[in-house]
């Protein structure tokens, strides 16, 4: 028996792909009732860890306890008690909403009723719509539907926003919410900040298979020391270093991040006038200037020079 | 013996729908079946038309008449005169260009020539079998008119039987090549395609149990096997009175057990393809070699001796020839068991080899 019982429990895994190390001794400890959240941009190792724990790959070595079970030795007894939502996954086009809710409770012992679910998604109106004539946004909700139709006491979702509309990906974090009222234990993937900001209790950031900073959203912001942040592109500026930056009051860190620079400052109101002084006395010319409060987009572009999304 | 109670849930308020993992998986693979209406034609129209055309194109014909031509002259009066009184023959009066010409395009089978007024020349092409028989009309005719005498009295009896035609040999061919085709693509694609969309890899994250996935496919295949084959040989027998002369019980198991060997090569070849391409291309690798070898459209036993063996080993030759003996022989259990045999090997062989390469993620 452990002592005290988490819901998710990952000690040094590792996953290799050949030559590639997708999983590289990563640590994790999920409590029950909370929501968790990976954030990492593509190909950081998330997705690997997480079909780790869905019991889907095998480790190359590294424990993985999932509601205090082992999937060597539980895999019946766990499946029972596990929502899974896979990116990726296409659900049979020509199958009606409610026959597929249907088809996967048929698969629990215990779980909820069909249209207690598809009303939890709000697919109510869709109930006998084909499968192949839902929007992106419906098919993902149905997709999480087929996951908590076994009233699991874990739930894994894979980026489960990645390609919907705005208005898709705020209905479907109201339905991660209503989730989170009702107690259960979410851990979920994402490479969009916000959503990591607005839905998770705590957040690991991912990098090549680590985790290299981990906390409450509101911690790990903090964790930068910053108020705010002054991202600005400068043009002809040469002569402008990293170390004239870092030397502008207020800036607690100035990096060069894909061709602009981010400036980690705790008074906004000095480093400005500062920075615009510099850029005029060097003769560069300044083509983007904004501020904003610091995310955890900012958390990782400090711990890793680059931003989340390739190319943002 | 009293079964424990469930504790916590006796006189539960909420009666709790029962679900069967079989019977829904199984629900969903005929629902995707129905609404495909591709599907359905291959399936179920399609050996109609096909066993339709083919008993069109070879239905029995009474005797035929045969058209020839006769060189006009004062002798070719005499020669049509004594020709027209065979009712088998057509016989036309045409210059000996005419002739000739009607000869070469084939509209004719043979040109008499009167050569004199107790000689007569032959014009025909030696390849053509109906020529030949024509020749032989021709002249018994033309021996006849002239004062032949038969010296054996002859007396006949025309026989068409049921069982002997070719619709006949036709029919219990389509059946066969019905169950293999529907029996490996309709296995091979579903599961192709559903691992290609990570459904497979999906339900595998589920309490599903992997065998009812695998049996939800038997059972469709059972069911449809039932339609397709009594639809196909209700049409045989009672559009074309194809005879069913065998055991009916005979019949229905040759039909499982080649349902059951298909089943097992279309679950074989889905075993590891990830693409809906690579897995057609093998389909057709597997059943090119049986649509051409297992006589299907005409008998197998045209193969040389030293591919019989391969021949005969075949699924697709054991359902036909099982088939062909049971309806058209009357043969029952013993007389198709070497055929049952081979069904059996290659379920057993082909489907112990897809469990093992059956790759689920």
């Amino acid at each position: 028996m452990t002592a005290t019982m988490s819901a998710l429990s990952v000690r040094n895994l590792v996953k290799r792909y050949g030559t590639v190390t997708a999983v590289d001794g990563l640590d994790l400890t999920v409590g029950a009732g909370e929501c968790f959240g990976l954030l990492g941009p593509n190909g950081a190792g998330k997705t690997t860890t997480i079909e780790i724990c869905e019991g889907l790959l095998t480790p190359d070595s590294g424990e993985v306890l999932v509601l205090g079970l082992d999937w060597k030795r539980d895999e019946r007894a766990l499946r029972q008690r596990l929502g899974v939502q896979l990116q990726e996954t296409q659900l049979a086009e020509k199958v009606t909403v409610e026959e597929t809710v249907r088809l996967f409770r048929s698969f629990y012992a215990n779980g909820r009723e069909v249209n207690e679910v598809i009303n939890l998604v709000q697919l109510e109106e869709k109930r006998r719509a084909r499968v192949g004539t839902l929007s992106g946004g419906q098919k993902q909700r149905l997709s999480v539907a087929c996951a908590l139709v076994g009233d699991p006491d874990l739930v894994f979702l894979d980026e489960p926003t990645t390609g919907l509309d705005p208005q898709s990906r705020r209905q479907l974090w109201d339905l991660v919410e209503r989730l989170k009222k009702l107690g259960r234990t979410i851990v979920l993937t994402t490479h969009y900040m916000d959503e990591a900001e607005r839905l998770c209790d705590r957040v690991a950031i991912v990098d090549h298979g680590r985790i290299i900073a981990l906390g409450s959203p509101r911690e790990l912001i903090r964790s930068l020391g910053a108020e705010q942040v002054v991202e600005c592109a400068l043009e002809s500026a040469d002569g402008i270093t990293v170390d004239d930056l870092q030397a502008l009051p207020g800036v607690l860190e100035a990096l060069l991040v894909a061709a602009s620079w981010t400036l980690q400052v705790n008074a906004a109101h000095e480093t400005i006038p500062a920075l615009l002084a510099l850029v005029n006395a060097r003769g560069a010319k300044l083509t983007e200037l904004s501020t904003h409060s610091p995310t955890l987009e900012d958390v990782f572009v400090s711990l890793t020079g680059r931003h989340l999304r390739e190319g943002g | 013996m009293v079964a424990p109670e469930t504790p916590g849930t006796p006189g539960s308020p909420s009666a709790r729908t029962r679900y069967s993992p079989l019977f829904e998986l199984t629900r969903v693979r005929f629902l995707e079946f129905l609404r495909e209406p591709e599907a359905v034609f291959w399936t179920f129209v399609f050996p109609i038309l096909l066993a339709t055309g083919l008993g069109i194109a070879f239905r029995s014909r009474s005797a035929e008449v045969v058209k020839i031509a006769v060189v006009a002259s004062a002798d070719g009066v005499r020669v049509r005169a004594a020709l027209a009184a065979d009712s088998l023959l057509d016989v036309a009066l045409v210059s000996d260009s005419v002739a000739s010409e009607s000869l070469r395009m084939g509209t004719v089978a043979l040109v008499v020539v009167p050569v004199s007024a107790t000689s007569v020349e032959y014009r025909y092409d030696d390849a053509r079998p109906d020529a030949r028989n024509t020749r032989l009309l021709v002249d018994r005719a033309i021996q006849k008119a002239g004062g032949a005498y038969s010296p054996v009295a002859t007396a006949e009896t025309l026989v068409s039987e049921p069982g002997s035609r070719y619709v006949d040999f036709v029919v219990p061919g389509l059946l066969a090549m019905n169950l293999m085709g529907s029996g490996i693509w309709s296995i091979g694609f579903a599961i192709v395609d559903a691992r290609r969309k990570k459904l497979l890899k999906r339900l595998v994250a589920t309490p599903m149990r992997r065998g009812h996935y695998l049996a939800s496919f038997l059972v469709m295949r059972i069911g449809l096997m039932v339609i397709e084959v009594s639809v196909i040989s209700s049409f045989g027998h009672f559009v074309f009175g194809v005879p069913m002369r065998g055991p009916l019980l005979t019949f229905i198991t040759v039909a499982l057990f080649g349902t059951f060997a298909f089943g097992a090569l279309g679950l074989l070849i889905a075993s590891r393809a990830r693409t809906v391409e690579a897995a057609s291309g093998m389909m057709n690798v597997v059943m090119l070699p049986m649509w051409v070898a297992s006589g299907v459209f005409f008998a197998a036993s045209r193969f040389p001796d030293v591919v019989q063996p391969f021949v005969q080993a075949l699924p697709l030759t054991a359902v036909v020839d099982a088939l062909r003996l049971n309806m058209l022989q009357g043969a029952g259990f013993a007389g198709v068991a070497s055929e049952l045999a081979i069904l059996a090997a290659w379920l057993v062989v082909a489907f112990t080899i897809a469990l093992r390469l059956f790759r689920w993620r």
